[in-house]
């Protein structure tokens, strides 16, 4: 079946009005996640184009199809950046076209800095969106504090376009920093690093990125963690960092930009990872509990992220480890795990009986025809 | 303010739900007496008052669960109230409803420095979650101005904000995990101590609800260690056009200050009288604040006065002491006692774009001749989130009606530069009827469809938020 195209919001609602089977929405379709969808292609990449970007107010407005590198492009010539890193997935699910903001958005995709700054739905101010049966909504605006009405707009980040498709996003940006300091040791233990992290985060010096690779670019362990700002501030932090770290290691600081933004990327975006076979999980954890929930499951390698909260896990062929036993090991601490790429079998965590219903009425009202990628998130969507 | 008639049935059952809840609950924690349950009769919109039916103080998440089944169970409305301190009448009652107090939910379940959060019962007040982990260095970073009262179970319900939230969000943005108890009695836990919950984001739903979706009880929340030191900059300028590019430069100089407050010159000399800070006579009065170390502060500082030289201002005053700061704060912190002492005043909170600041304040001024009515401007200029203080007398017949019509214009102009109505106090009732001027009705729907799947009952705090000619239906389905 042809894939459905729509240039105008009206157009996407008549075309949704009209849709009489189901329905695979797609951005730039390079962040495949969740299980697949029957149905005939709905493409945002016909509704493009910045609509408003005020760089003195913070703020950005896009159309949901604008490619993502388009809008990094406009942030960057005054600036400013989307703060929340949002990471490619591009090389790690070997997918290949071009992201859109809107895509961004429908997985809240957030990176290394949202341990600092918080998630994509944390810089989402307004949404304007198609539910499924064809109605144009919008919810939010274009202004920081909002509290005008039920909050809409989180509601629809992470919701991988099951409740309605985006059709116009605004962001709050922020300024770039002037420089990246990285301080970097190798050597230390899943636990230790965890607890050197924590160290770091729980201090008055700014943090914007705390991680750990069990193996490093030269296969050692590494942990690392950014600061940004200006230079002096950035020395200073560093130096009062390395103190209070000394009893983990001597923690040494890079400030080679080409450098620490590649050291970030490939974090950002698991690198080490991209070219291993495996099934790929992405954890959600308390930082602390996560090297005994990465020890627990044998035979997988991690990548922390967010000073330990974020696990990405690798699970090699032939590992005897299921979707039960990665949650199993998480269950008794909280958290959860999502299946980023392999075998669809258990995408996302499975929910309470009692969120379970409240999400089954929220798709049930916003998309009584169960047309929006029926069962992406699950069977309750 | 038009509130839904009470039902008489509801009234007329007052035993029988008294003798229900006695069941579940301690003698002391059921109010039932004409005269104490008018202690509940109103919130911090004391414009507005009529007592509850009763009021419940649950102690436990259970208990609360136990009253909303019964309530459920009799189709009785209940209000949920944290410490009362809404300015939007949130916790405004009903004759034929039951209050449902959070003060009894005040302890610190868990405290975790190491992985950077606190666990509280949702009636603890918000200062005093920093309160207890501010020994180890660490804050809660949301600071609603009445912060020293308020409760968090009122922040999540109206997703609170404060001063500084340009650099450290707003509730929504510093909340983990709840309990959250919906209104047939069911105990739901949503997120916890990890970032980003599974599933939709329901915190992000909840927060900013005004406890129409259920009652939270419990909260974990983020905590930050505090910064090593903070310092003001106070710059007056004689034009507010002026004053808005500076913060505009500001914004966009990679500076990301704590706090830009703005005040002008109404609301200057009316704190001066009061409080004698030394502030300029000047048109706008800008407090910029940055932290760091004082080496950190000082280069902020530096770059932040070489923007405001750039635009000539009248004076320039960059605090280099804990005293100085002090001195510069008492007069932004003072300036609601301030507008309080000439007059009865009401405080609006719409926020706009920044950019439109200097159009929509010449606009107020313009309309403050019109209505006859004086206003005084103090706001969060970093977010465009403003406060325009609005003087009458409430003892002149009439003159409440005026300044609500004022209000809503000036709400109506927030809403027509592409802001919105309310930044940070909620809708409540005050704003429930200009919900039709943000909002279509297909956008209100859909909001309204998310409370009949949370409580398709319409029972929790049934009357607020929507308009009421909107929800109406909905509301006597319900009956």
């Amino acid at each position: 079946m042809k894939a459905l195209i729509p240039e105008t919001e009206a157009e996407l609602a008549t075309m949704i009005a009209q849709a009489e089977g189901p329905l695979r929405i797609q951005g730039g379709g390079t962040r495949p996640i969740g299980a697949p969808v029957d149905g005939q292609i709905l493409s945002t990449t016909g509704l493009t184009g910045i609509e408003l970007y005020e760089p003195g107010a913070l703020t950005l407005v896009a159309r949901a199809g604008t490619p993502l590198a388009e809008v990094e492009a406009a942030l960057d010539a005054e600036g400013q950046r989307l703060a929340f890193e949002p990471m490619d997935h591009r090389p790690l699910l070997n997918t290949s076209g071009e992201p859109t903001i809107g895509g961004v958005v429908a997985a809240n995709v957030s990176g290394p800095r949202r341990i600092q700054v918080g998630a994509c739905r944390d810089h989402l101010l307004g949404v304007r969106f198609v539910d499924g049966q064809g109605q144009i909504i919008k919810n939010g605006g274009r202004v920081m504090k909002n509290v005008t009405g039920y909050d809409l707009v989180k509601l629809m980040a992470g919701s991988y376009g099951t409740l309605g498709v985006l059709s116009e996003v605004s962001l709050k940006v922020l300024p770039k920093t002037h420089m990246t300091g990285v301080l970097l040791f190798e050597g230390l233990s899943d636990t230790e690093a965890v607890k050197a992290l924590s160290v770091a985060l729980g201090s008055p010096f700014e943090v914007t990125g705390g991680a750990h690779l069990q193996k490093g670019m030269d296969g050692a362990p590494v942990t690392m963690i950014r600061l940004e700002g200006f230079e002096n501030s950035v020395a200073y932090r560093a130096g009062e960092l390395q103190k209070l770290l000394a009893g983990f290691g001597d923690f040494m600081l890079e400030t080679d930009p080409d450098r620490t933004r590649a050291g970030w990327r490939y974090v950002r975006d698991v690198a080490p990872f991209q070219t291993r076979s495996g099934d790929v999980w992405r954890l959600s954890v308390k930082p602390s509990d996560a090297p005994g929930i990465v020890a627990a499951l044998s035979g997988a390698e991690a990548i922390y992220d967010w000073g330990g909260g974020l696990i990405w896990l690798l699970v090699p062929e032939g590992s005897e480890l299921t979707a039960a036993t990665i949650r199993a090991a998480i269950g008794g601490t909280g958290g959860h795990a999502t299946l980023i790429r392999g075998n669809p079998a258990e995408v996302f965590q499975p929910l309470s009986p009692a969120v379970a219903a409240l999400q089954r009425g929220l798709r049930q009202k916003f998309d009584p025809r169960r047309i929006l990628n029926p069962g992406l998130m699950g069977a309750d969507t | 303010m038009d509130m839904p008639t009470p039902d008489p049935q509801i009234i007329a059952r007052k035993a029988e739900l008294v003798t229900r809840l006695q069941k579940v609950l301690p003698a002391d924690a059921l109010i039932t007496d004409e005269h104490e349950t008018r202690a509940y009769e109103c919130d911090a919109l004391t414009a507005y008052k009529c007592p509850p039916l009763l009021a419940v103080l649950p102690a436990s998440t259970q208990e609360v669960s136990d009253v909303l089944r019964i309530c459920h169970d009799m189709g009785v409305p209940v209000v949920p109230r944290g410490s009362g301190t809404s300015l939007a009448g949130g916790a405004l009652p009903t004759a034929d409803s039951v209050i449902l107090g959070v003060a009894r939910l005040n302890d610190v379940l868990e405290t975790d420095y190491d992985n950077r959060f606190v666990r509280v019962q949702s009636g603890r007040t918000n200062l005093s979650v920093t309160g207890a982990v501010e020994e180890q260095g660490f804050f809660y970073a949301p600071d609603p101005s009445s912060q020293l009262a308020c409760a968090i179970a009122g922040n999540i319900a109206m997703n609170s904000g404060g001063a500084h939230c340009l650099k450290y969000g707003v509730t929504t943005n510093n909340l983990m995990g709840v309990t959250m108890v919906l209104m047939d009695g069911t105990i739901t836990q949503i997120g916890g101590a990890y970032l980003d919950a599974e599933g939709y984001d329901l915190l992000g739903l909840i927060c900013g609800s005004e406890g129409q979706l259920g009652v939270v009880t419990e909260a974990t929340l983020r905590i930050l260690r505090k910064p090593e030191g903070a310092r003001p900059v106070l710059i007056g300028f004689d034009d507010i056009v002026v004053a808005g590019a500076c913060v505009a430069d500001i914004i966009k100089a990679g500076v990301l200050p704590v706090a830009i407050e703005f005040m002008d010159r109404p609301c200057i000399r009316a704190t001066e009288a009061f409080a004698g800070a030394g502030y300029p006579d000047c048109e706008a009065l800008l407090i910029v604040e940055v932290e760091g170390s004082d080496a950190e502060i000082d280069e902020q500082l530096e770059t932040i006065v070489t923007i405001a030289r750039s635009h000539n201002p009248v004076e320039l005053r960059e605090s280099k002491s804990a005293e100085e700061s002090a001195k510069i704060w008492l007069g932004r912190k003072s300036a609601f006692g301030a507008m309080g002492q000439i007059n009865d005043y009401m405080c609006l909170d719409g926020t706009i774009p920044v950019s439109q600041l200097p159009y929509v304040l010449k606009r107020i001024g313009e309309m403050s001749q019109q209505y006859g009515l004086d206003v005084g401007n103090v706001f969060h200029a970093g977010d465009g989130n403003m406060h325009p203080l609005i003087l009458f007398d409430a003892n002149k017949p009439g003159d409440l009606e005026l300044c609500e019509a004022f209000g809503a214009d000036i709400l109506r102009l927030c809403v027509e530069v592409g802001g919105c109505l309310t930044g940070e106090h909620g809708v409540g009732i005050e704003k429930r009827d200009l919900m039709n001027d943000q909002y279509d009705p297909g956008d209100l729907e859909i909001q309204m469809a998310v409370k009949d799947v949370f409580d398709p009952k319409w029972l929790l705090n049934p009357a607020k938020v929507f308009p009421l000619a909107a929800s109406d239906t909905r509301r006597i389905a319900a009956e």
